[in-house]
């Protein structure tokens, strides 16, 4: 059978979109997804397109289980992003869109490191253009650094393969893993810190919370599914088991919903929480087990469709508002009430309320957290859950749907986005109400229910009393209200820190420059003024001299003249 | 639906109702705690309504945090704009260092 890598269909499409407009590339656009997942659930396990380059045998599609579930998902949130961004005459977004989730897929299925290298770049020059496409300056600016980071990510993933294939003297993406003492080499700390900034690791996250909310409303739904789950899954991959992960992963879960709470731009908030949620993936790869993968991997794919929902409303709200700003929004409910019972949908998924896809997968990572003795991790994470559900269940809802009335009366978007909203909203409850079928896909065979009264009681408890401290402190006048404002973060360091740095370095360095011509010129004038004053009438150089003081002169000379013969 | 008229949120007595139906919720979820018998895997987790308890004092601490935070991290929301936007207007014009 002639068989086609599932980067392909994404790729040609792209190429094809170009040409056509109008419903032909909204077709176009729809059936490469769906028949790309067909062609995907044809192929199954299994590798094809060995190629080799110089020395080294790659490997173009390798599929195993880990990396089919990531692929279906994929297709899936491809699907749903492309639905939601029908409306759009925008070329080079949509083309952008296709390429940058080929991209992800070529990603995904890479057999060698190299091949993976390559759609790694690939990944991070086609999905700046998603946040070129607001067309702003300041969206402008954000896609430079953003841009400037993700290749960073990319040139240390290189540097990581050259290193590694030289002790290793094999290319295949496999287990990297740190390695101990005298074993753990450059490559390997190279390829984890590449994998780490894709991953939007602590002092490395910025560009997510950066370029995403700059982008356009379609843009960020299609940038929120890729990236950060290729990242993911690399780890999957190359570094199961890694402790270091744990905590990394702990702190990620942790320090985003600070941001979150006071943060005044919605998408923002979401993208905080997208590292949160992030956190407990990473969290689950670190313990390394297989319950703790399979929870990292089931909430990388629950994570995909309910943070897309969310982005999907509140890219609604933007599209029909025009503005994203918590401080600017309220009582949209009442022209907006779809978007808002699907946004409380994804909310409630992502704050693992029961019934909805976040409890099955979340409930996973912090069973295996406590099974291999993480206590504080749990702890961490259990707070966390409670910060989820406080700063995306409550306040993304409540700023933007209710809160108090901003008088905007938006209608609702076009079907098309409302369409897409309902798939994503209708998988959340699916995946919440029958989990069995997400685990069946899981990488690692299992027994696990997440559905027992300790379990559902314990969340429900947890959750109400979250939301109760919400209500408390809003009547209390306690809660921040959303305030115009911006926060500082790792980003300040080279966004002001730097810029400032190298603009008084710059500043000195002109200072200096000034400062020695200046002196330059003066000792030049001095010489001159020296050298004017021995010609001036009484100077040495234009003195009449006597005959008498000539001949001695002379003597002089002829007398050394004398002395250099008798020398030779 | 139109924004005329009162809407369901905009009756307080409505909102009362409904806050009243979620405090009732919230104490029986505490009462079926002394009721359902919960297996425990963590030492604190047997304590009773060790879950409401963590899920409120969590999220009001995090919220006192976050305050707290904003007193050395917030600027204001042009911070920076300012800098980094004149910077790319002025392009091509005379070079601002």
């Amino acid at each position: 059978m002639f068989e086609v890598a599932p980067f392909i269909p994404f790729f040609v499409a792209a190429l094809i979109a170009l040409f056509v407009r109008g419903w032909p590339r909204a077709l176009l656009m729809i059936a490469v997804p769906v028949l790309g997942l067909a062609n995907l659930w044809l192929l199954g396990p299994g590798s094809f397109g060995a190629y080799s380059v110089l020395d080294f045998d790659l490997l173009l599609f390798r599929a195993d289980r880990l990396s089919l579930l990531f692929g279906y998902l994929f297709h899936i949130a491809a699907l749903i992003a492309i639905i939601y961004s029908l409306h759009l005459r925008d070329t080079m977004q949509q083309v952008a869109s296709l390429l940058y989730a080929g991209s992800a897929l070529g990603a995904v299925f890479a057999g060698d490191l190299l091949t993976l290298f390559i759609f790694w770049e690939l990944l991070a020059l086609t999905s700046v253009f998603l946040v070129w496409a607001r067309r702003t300056g300041r969206a402008y600016l954000a896609g430079l650094r953003y841009f400037t980071l993700q290749i960073l990510s990319g040139l240390l993933l290189l540097g990581g393969i050259i290193f590694y294939a030289q002790t290793q003297g094999s290319l295949e993406f496999g287990h990297i893993g740190l390695g101990q003492g005298a074993q753990a080499s450059m490559g390997q700390w190279m390829i984890f810190l590449a994998f780490g900034i894709k991953c939007a690791f602590p002092f490395f996250h910025n560009w997510l919370t950066d370029a995403y909310p700059e982008s356009t409303p379609t843009g960020t739904v299609f940038l929120s599914a890729f990236t950060t789950k290729v990242a993911v899954y690399a780890l999957a991959r190359a570094y199961p088991g890694t402790e270091l992960l744990v905590y990394i992963g702990a702190t990620m879960a942790c320090f985003p919903i600070f941001y979150a709470v006071i943060e005044n731009d919605l998408r923002r908030v979401l993208a905080y929480s997208l590292i949160n949620q992030l956190g407990f993936m990473v969290v689950g790869i670190g313990i390394g087990t297989s319950l703790a993968i399979n929870g990292a991997v089931a909430h990388a794919f629950n994570d995909v469709i309910f943070k897309g929902l969310l982005f999907m409303s509140m890219g609604a709200v933007l599209q029909m508002t025009g503005r994203i700003n918590g401080s600017e929004l309220g009582g949209l409910y009442k022209t907006m009430p779809k978007t808002t019972v699907l946004c409380i949908i994804g909310a409630a998924s992502i704050s693992a309320f029961p019934l909805f896809s976040g409890f099955v997968s979340k409930s996973m990572i912090m069973s295996a957290a406590i099974k291999n003795g993480h206590d504080w991790v749990w702890l961490i994470l259990l707070f966390a859950s409670a910060g989820v559900f406080h700063h995306a269940g409550i306040k993304i809802p409540y700023f933007a749907f209710f809160a108090h009335d901003s008088g905007l009366r938006a209608k609702e978007p076009p079907t098309n986005m409302l369409v897409a909203m309902s798939i994503a909203a209708a998988l959340c409850l699916a995946v919440g109400i029958y989990p069995q079928a997400l685990y069946r896909l899981l990488p690692f065979e299992m027994a696990y229910s997440p559905y027992d009264i300790t379990h559902v009681l314990t969340q429900l408890q947890l959750l109400f009393f979250s939301a109760l401290a919400f209500v408390w402190l809003n009547l209390r006048r306690l809660y921040p209200p959303e305030l115009p404002s911006v926060n500082l973060d790792a980003e300040w360091l080279y966004r002001r820190l730097l810029p400032t740095a190298a603009r008084g370095f710059v500043t000195g360095v002109f200072r200096l420059d000034e400062r020695l011509r200046k002196s330059a010129l003066r000792m030049i004038e001095r010489l001159l003024t020296a050298m004017t004053s021995h010609y001036k009438p009484d100077g040495v150089m234009a003195r009449s001299w006597l005959t008498g003081s000539m001949v001695a002169g002379v003597v002089l000379v002829l007398g050394v003249y004398l002395l250099l013969g008798f020398s030779r | 639906m139109s924004g005329d008229k009162s809407d369901f949120f905009d009756k307080p007595d409505n909102v009362r109702r409904l806050l009243r139906i979620f405090y009732g919720i919230c104490a029986l979820l505490v009462a079926l705690d002394f009721v359902v018998h919960r297996h425990t895997e963590f030492r604190w987790e047997g304590l009773p309504a060790f879950y409401p308890l963590y899920g409120f004092v969590g999220c009001v601490l995090l919220v006192i945090v976050a305050k707290w935070m904003r007193r050395f991290l917030m600027r204001p929301e042009d911070y920076y704009d300012r800098a980094e936007l004149v910077d790319s207007d002025s392009q091509g014009g005379r070079g601002d260092v």
